[in-house]
């Protein structure tokens, strides 16, 4: 058993510093965030400034949720995704992972999260300072307390893994199609939307806001963003990461199962 | 010209061989300019104006830039795989050939499968055209014509511009994204929504505005001047200097090797 936690750390640790060596790509990637984070700034604000008894959240509560988004995105989006998973799919190198003793499901989870992490290691910390030392109606502002940033490590961390856990099925639903793009770019168009990557969930309006809020999309970006921007505090905090932890072990285990049955009848292509 | 044509053909029937990976690409092209579409639903629907826009004047204004968009994308997308063929040395093959360097370039690449996000924006302009209350009087359609015109050529020159600076970084860089598709998602409303300094820099440095808000306020008719009406061609202007940045790139390329 220790030999195998043992391949998956060290997977992990390979995925995480091979990301790491793009550091010019990751400056050029930083100063574009900015400018979108500040993009998106102007925009509520112009809106609040047109009608404020409809702004649905604090002005402060809406610049933390941009800048922690920019500065995060390779977390909590799932359009990034792990373009050799496809191609090894694709073109059937996929045969050579099959062949060795380790679970398939286990090690794409592992290279997606290594990945994930390594690039936003990377992004986030210049972003974050620049963002904390902008005058007031930019400036990014810490959380009200210690306890509340805590929250949002533990649910940042879970809107990764169920980002994760979902773009699963998109890897497993190319050994059926064979051209991922057009599946790929639905899904993470759909999910990232509903998961409020362009308008936060309070900015929906009613009726669909309620069905948003119960979907495995708002336990991605949307519950992290608002926890650490206060839209979301104390005990519902918590119940939004068990609402989280709940979609991350139904995607779990339904990924898994679809990846057996994908796998007993699995046809390589290529020779 | 013939031979742009025979090109185009041939780049529709080599796609057109994966007919459902194609289909399957337009509707999830179509998909992601669908969401950004619903978040400007949602937004005007709570807010109901932004800046003294209703929601109809900002869905024209949408479907124009989504247009001019996926019209420059369409056919001048070859520029976006132009870092590509720096790396792979296919540029020294271009550039031994008899023909301009541009055309061999946008003939190179097209990519039809984004006609899913134009197909969105000619719903939408279907919609929005009556919807928006304009009289529309010759002038106007004028306008409007002039509007998606000198759009799609200001985004080529985006293109064109980004394609230049990587022949110095010879990676692409993201940065350009910011004007290029930031240009895009973000002239969703109106530049001057963005406050005075952002809308100088989209009038004088990078002239998206000249083409978008100058000429929308005649439309709207809040403002009368003509010279609002003839902003688009003036910022065709900015092909000029990109123009002559891409020679300027090209007369300094050295050769990756391959």
């Amino acid at each position: 058993m220790k030999t195998y936690k043992g391949t998956y750390v060290s997977l992990i640790k390979m995925c995480f510093i091979s990301g790491l060596q793009y550091r010019a790509a990751a400056f050029a990637g930083m100063i574009t965030q900015f400018a979108f984070g500040i993009m998106f700034i102007r925009q509520y604000l112009a809106f609040y400034r047109t009608n404020p008894d409809a702004f649905p959240m604090e002005i402060s509560q809406i610049v933390s949720y941009i800048w922690i988004q920019q500065a995060f995105l390779a977390m909590f989006f799932t359009w990034y995704f792990q373009n050799n998973i496809f191609t090894d799919i694709t073109n059937g190198q996929i045969s050579y992972d099959l062949a060795r003793p380790i679970n398939l499901y286990s090690k794409w989870f592992c290279q997606c999260v290594a990945s994930r992490l390594s690039r936003a290691v990377l992004r986030c910390l210049p972003i974050l300072l620049i963002g904390m030392v902008l005058p007031k109606p930019y400036k990014l502002i810490l959380p009200p307390n210690a306890f509340q940033f805590l929250l949002f490590m533990v649910s940042a961390l879970l809107a990764m893994a169920v980002v994760v856990s979902f773009n699963m099925f998109i890897y497993i639903s190319t050994f059926y199609t064979m051209s991922p793009v057009g599946i790929r770019i639905m899904g993470a168009a759909f999910a990232d939307f509903m998961a409020g990557s362009l308008v936060p969930l309070p900015f929906f309006p009613d009726g669909v806001r309620q069905i948003a809020e119960l979907l495995p999309f708002a336990a991605m970006q949307n519950m992290p963003l608002r926890i650490y921007s206060g839209n979301i505090s104390g005990i519902e905090a918590l119940y939004g990461i068990l609402f989280q932890l709940l979609w991350f072990v139904i995607l779990l285990i339904f990924g898994r199962l679809w990846m057996k049955k994908t796998l007993q009848k699995v046809i390589i292509q290529g020779g | 010209m013939k031979l742009y044509a025979k090109y185009v053909s041939m780049h529709l029937k080599s796609q057109m061989q994966y007919k459902t990976s194609f289909f399957l690409t337009i509707t999830g092209q179509f998909l992601v300019s669908f969401t950004v579409l619903s978040g400007l639903y949602f937004m005007m629907n709570r807010f109901s104006r932004i800046d003294g826009f209703t929601l109809q004047q900002v869905l024209l204004c949408f479907s124009i830039v989504l247009m001019a968009f996926s019209l420059a994308e369409c056919f001048a997308r070859g520029f976006d795989l132009f870092p590509q063929m720096i790396q792979n040395g296919d540029l020294d093959r271009v550039l031994v050939r008899p023909r301009s360097v541009v055309f061999q370039v946008l003939a190179g690449k097209m990519e039809f499968s984004r006609l899913g996000r134009m197909i969105q924006a000619v719903f939408v302009f279907c919609y929005a055209i009556p919807a928006s209350g304009i009289a529309w009087t010759a002038d106007k359609i004028f306008t409007l014509v002039l509007m998606i015109v000198c759009g799609m050529l200001i985004f080529s020159g985006l293109f064109l511009v980004y394609a230049a600076v990587s022949i110095f970084t010879i990676e692409g860089i993201e940065f350009m994204n910011v004007l290029t598709d930031g240009g895009r998602e973000f002239g969703t409303y109106p530049y001057s929504i963005y406050g005075d300094g952002i809308l100088k820099f989209l009038t004088y440095i990078i002239p998206l505005a000249l083409f978008q808000y100058y000429p929308m306020l005649y439309l709207f008719g809040m403002e009368r001047s003509p010279l609002y009406m003839l902003t688009p061609p003036a910022g065709m202007l900015f092909l000029i200097p990109a123009y002559g940045f891409w020679r300027f790139g090209l007369r300094r390329y050295k050769s990756t090797g391959s």
